[in-house]
């Protein structure tokens, strides 16, 4: 796990990087830059992953394999791993720089979720 | 005609900084000839990018290629260069009109015939609007008669709906403009069956522009400007007109997310407006 977090934060401007239980928003695990409240976050994250899941299905777009939140001084990024579409399995999510490369940090995610973090 | 083309050809290959590529795209544009016209306006656009005028001939030639969204955002380039160029009000006019929003297609006239008042084209135009006319099936708006007289038409039921993004590409789904309690304001959304699903994909959304924004201040990241996704099937992208409002653009895989993300843009700008005129 924490390889998988290592090669995310590696990453120019990533600030941090946690995997988060979908279902519950507990951290299961984490390396983030002092003063990110992970606690707080991945339970926000998780919430937020579980209206988007529905929305899109709703919306006829399927399950959601890479979402991030565009903010004035940086970016969430999370990728749902195995089984978080369900409201089950879990959340790779990164915190990142606004000038971060998304695409770099987008690859890195899924990287970690396709290895089965 | 066709000597006329081969006269103006020749002229532009003399002189290819000149600005003769004006009429021989347009007459390009009369004959049909629509790729060979588009290639002349995006040439003449590469070497005159200031001019109204080539963003107004580019416009055309896009409109009689049914890409209306371009088209927008030529007309609105026009515009921004030339406030009274009279063809990209007109064509401005007739997008409006095309998908229903008939206030602003009247005040895009209105402005053309503040600049033009003798344009007898302009108030014939108000003329088919006044008298209920429906737009006919292939338009595209030239310089006379002004763009309304033949704009296309849209459904009837999907106009109130697509009022809000009028002008954009898709307006009548694939956008969804909601409240904070997830009530729908504008907008549809279809699923890939074809199903009405705008009310459940907004009761869905009823709180997500507050939880952002909390996730957003919580990470010491500022405001949320914008949550873009994709899904397996789609992406999606969400964005905030005020700070009561969320608006879904909704569009197939095959739309990176950049490209959605400036669609989104402009959607949220023309959100942003209606907001303020309903308020």
């Amino acid at each position: 796990m924490n390889t998988a977090l290592d090669l995310i934060t590696r990453v120019r401007g990533v600030r941090g990087a946690m995997l988060v239980s979908a279902e519950d928003g507990l951290v299961v695990a984490e390396q983030l830059m002092e003063g990110i409240k992970g606690s707080a976050v991945a339970a926000l994250a998780a919430s937020l992953a579980g209206k988007l899941r529905r929305a899109m299905e709703a919306a006829g777009t399927g399950t959601s394999v890479f979402w991030h939140l565009q903010a004035e001084q940086g970016a969430l990024l999370v990728v749902p791993g195995g089984g978080a579409n369900a409201d089950g399995g879990i959340l790779v999510v990164a915190v990142a720089e606004p000038d971060v490369n998304i695409g770099l940090v987008r690859l890195e995610l899924l990287r970690a979720a396709e290895a089965g973090v | 005609m066709a000597d006329d083309i081969r006269a103006l050809s020749a002229q532009l290959a003399q002189d290819p900084q000149s600005l003769v590529f004006l009429r021989l795209g347009e007459a390009l544009r009369r004959k049909s000839q629509l790729d060979a016209a588009l290639r002349v306006a995006t040439i003449g656009l590469e070497r005159h990018p200031h001019l109204a005028d080539a963003h107004d001939l580019y416009a055309r030639i896009l409109t009689d290629k049914h890409d209306y969204e371009r088209a927008f955002d030529e007309w609105d380039m026009a515009v921004r260069i030339a406030p009274n160029h009279t063809g990209a009000l007109k064509g401005l006019a007739f997008l409006y009109f095309k998908v229903g929003d008939v206030a602003q297609a009247e005040a895009h006239l209105e402005a053309a015939r503040k600049v033009e008042p003798d344009d007898p084209s302009i108030e014939q135009a108000f003329e088919m609007m006044r008298g209920g006319a429906r737009p006919s099936a292939a338009a595209p708006p030239s310089p006379a008669p002004a763009a309304p007289a033949t704009a296309p038409a849209a459904g009837g039921g999907a106009l109130d709906q697509a009022r809000v993004f009028a002008g954009l590409d898709g307006a009548n789904e694939g956008l969804l403009l909601v409240d904070g309690a997830g009530r729908v304001l504008g907008g549809a959304l279809r699923d890939g069956g074809g199903g009405d699903v705008t009310e459940t994909v907004a009761a869905y959304l009823a709180g997500v522009s507050q939880e952002a924004a909390r996730t957003a201040k919580l990470l010491g990241l500022g405001a949320w400007n914008g949550l873009s996704a994709e899904g397996q099937h789609g992406n999606v992208h969400l964005a905030q007109p005020t700070s009561d409002a969320l608006l879904l653009v909704v569009r197939e895989r095959g739309m990176p997310l950049g490209r959605l993300s400036i669609l989104a843009q402009r959607a949220t700008a023309m959100a942003r407006r209606w907001l303020e005129r309903e308020t």
